[in-house]
């Protein structure tokens, strides 16, 4: 695995404001690599050093070998980028975008295949405005691979997508990958960092917080484990209580949580279940998530930010 | 130059799209004639040196289209254009600007040209007007106001904080130079106080100089107008590439 981003130590400092402050990490070839944090905490300034579009107060990158900022139209030329925020012109068809940015570069992908494969054929003449959100954003995403890039950045990518679009956009940036393509994004939603990235930086006020893969960083909490069930009003929970592996209790009405941890502590609780003979329905676990990661490292919630 | 062709079509095709500013470049300035050729007529008058009111109207409308894209439609443009994140859009692609900014001004430039020649026949079919230049001499003289002109659009555009202000900016010269420059209304027929402001107006100069050529004049013999208009280019040029900003 060849190393396709070098960021050293870089900082940018906007006035008094310090956006990104002394940020080291690299990105392999072939990877999923998402930075993840609250709105602010210094994700698009970074992606956006990356990608030369910004150049840092102090420190360096290097990106396929370049230093993007100086090698501006190389780098260009290797790499897709969908921004956070940017636009095309109102009255520009789809099919005429694709097009142009094609001609801006060396070596480009048939607009055909770019349409089908984000599913805008249908929508090839309709004008930029006309487009629906989701649709946008795939056009973005067309125009980022149009080029046939190494490295292709997403920043926030399914911000202002509902769940269905947001999922369809998940398989998509696993598709690109597939194909041989490495994908660096930001997003401020934990989940998709989850599913999606082989590795997660946590940034929090322009500081890494915690880098690795979703579940080694999970694990690394120790994060107490939940059981959830439902259960008859009268039941007494001072026998799950006594069990080894349970840390506590908490019931409200029917609803019923266990806490606790160990390999086999959900297995141990439906066994106490049984033998006691409660009448339980709707058992499920509730794993921890990087959400509880953040929370656990930054003592904030990422919701409340 | 990669992405010029393209970009020059599109931008075409956008300015098609957009009935705005395609009303008041090809559209309205024929108009203009029918109204004021049916108001004024186009009589020889010794006011006008023996010539009519059309015939001396052609020049000033030219910088009326001219103005209408260098003062409204390029600051409009740009300023939405980052506003919107479209700069954005082409920063993060491999888009030179100096090809963004040659695309726009080529697209300008062609709308500018068929702008005078709907605004030509139209003066040449109502009322027989008079062209007693040399064409290519005329056509320099336009895409030389021109590149002046659009100059100091893009540097509204580029100064301008957002796409409102930038519309107002332009509205704020256009306006007093349409009317005071002898573009809407041959200078001839304004009281003296009137052509003294005229004479600290770019576009006095532009309706001079086309004037000018439309009657056979050498540059030579409107150097004022020429040197101003260079330095009007100049200044606004080095000024915009140097306050350019994507975002």
């Amino acid at each position: 695995m060849s190393k396709v981003i070098e960021v050293n130590e870089i900082i940018k400092q906007y006035g008094s404001v310090r956006a990104v402050g002394g940020v080291t990490f690299h990105v392999e070839e072939g990877e999923i690599f998402g930075i993840v944090g609250p709105n602010g905490a210094g994700k698009t300034t970074t992606i956006e050093c990356i990608e030369g579009l910004r150049k840092p107060d102090s420190g360096s990158v290097q990106l396929l070998g370049y230093v993007p900022w100086q090698d501006r139209l190389e780098v260009a030329e290797r790499i897709g980028v969908q921004l956070q925020e940017s636009a095309l012109p109102l009255r520009i068809r789809v099919q005429e975008a694709l097009d142009f940015f094609g001609s801006l570069y060396a070596e480009c992908e048939d607009s055909q295949v770019l349409l089908d494969r984000l599913g805008l054929a249908a929508k090839s003449k309709a004008t930029f405005t006309k487009l629906s959100g989701g649709q946008k954003q795939r056009l973005f995403i067309a125009l980022a691979l149009v080029n046939k890039p190494q490295v292709v950045f997403f920043d926030e990518l399914t911000t202002g997508l509902d769940p269905h679009a947001r999922r369809s956009m998940w398989d998509m940036v696993r598709q690109i990958r597939d194909q041989g393509t490495t994908v660096f994004l930001t997003t401020h939603f934990m989940e998709e960092a989850e599913r999606l990235c082989d590795r997660v930086l946590i940034m929090d006020e322009g500081k890494i917080v915690a880098l690795d893969t979703p579940e080694a960083l999970i694990r690394s909490l120790g994060v107490e484990r939940r059981l959830v069930f439902t259960v008859a009003n009268h039941w007494d929970s001072q026998s799950l209580v006594e069990m080894p592996l349970v840390d506590r209790v908490e019931q409200i009405g029917e609803r019923v949580v266990v806490y606790g941890s160990g390999e086999r502590f959900t297995s141990s609780v439906v066994h106490g279940l049984e033998t006691s003979g409660a009448d339980f329905r709707d058992l499920r676990t509730q794993d921890p998530t990087l959400e509880d990661v953040f929370l656990s490292l930054t003592g904030k919630e990422i919701r409340e930010v | 130059m990669r992405g010029l062709k393209e970009l020059t079509w599109i931008n075409l095709k956008l300015y098609i799209r957009e009935p705005i500013g395609t009303f008041f470049t090809l559209a309205f300035p024929p108009l203009l004639i029918l109204l004021f050729g049916a108001i004024y007529g186009n009589d020889p008058s010794p006011m006008f040196g023996g010539y009519g009111s059309m015939d001396v109207s052609m020049s000033g409308y030219t910088a009326i289209i001219l103005s209408t894209i260098g003062f409204m439609n390029i600051p409009i443009t740009i300023g939405n254009y980052r506003e919107l994140g479209v700069l954005r859009r082409y920063q993060a692609s491999a888009l030179r600007p100096r090809v963004f900014i040659a695309a726009d001004v080529i697209a300008n430039m062609l709308m500018l040209l068929l702008g005078i020649v709907l605004l030509v026949s139209t003066g040449w079919l109502l009322h027989d007007v008079r062209f007693e230049g040399n064409v290519l001499s005329f056509v320099l003289g336009v895409v030389w106001c021109g590149l002046a002109m659009f100059a100091f659009g893009y540097l509204i555009g580029t100064l301008a904080p957002g796409a409102r202000a930038a519309q107002v900016i332009g509205m704020v010269f256009f306006y007093p130079m349409m009317f005071l420059s002898g573009a809407a209304i041959p200078l001839e027929i304004m009281p003296d106080s009137i052509q003294r402001v005229a004479d600290f107006l770019p576009l006095t100069y532009v309706v001079d100089l086309l004037r000018g050529l439309w009657f056979g004049d050498g540059w030579g013999q409107h150097l004022t107008a020429v040197l101003v208009l260079v330095g009007v280019f100049v200044v606004s040029a080095v000024a915009a590439v140097r306050t350019f900003r994507w975002d």
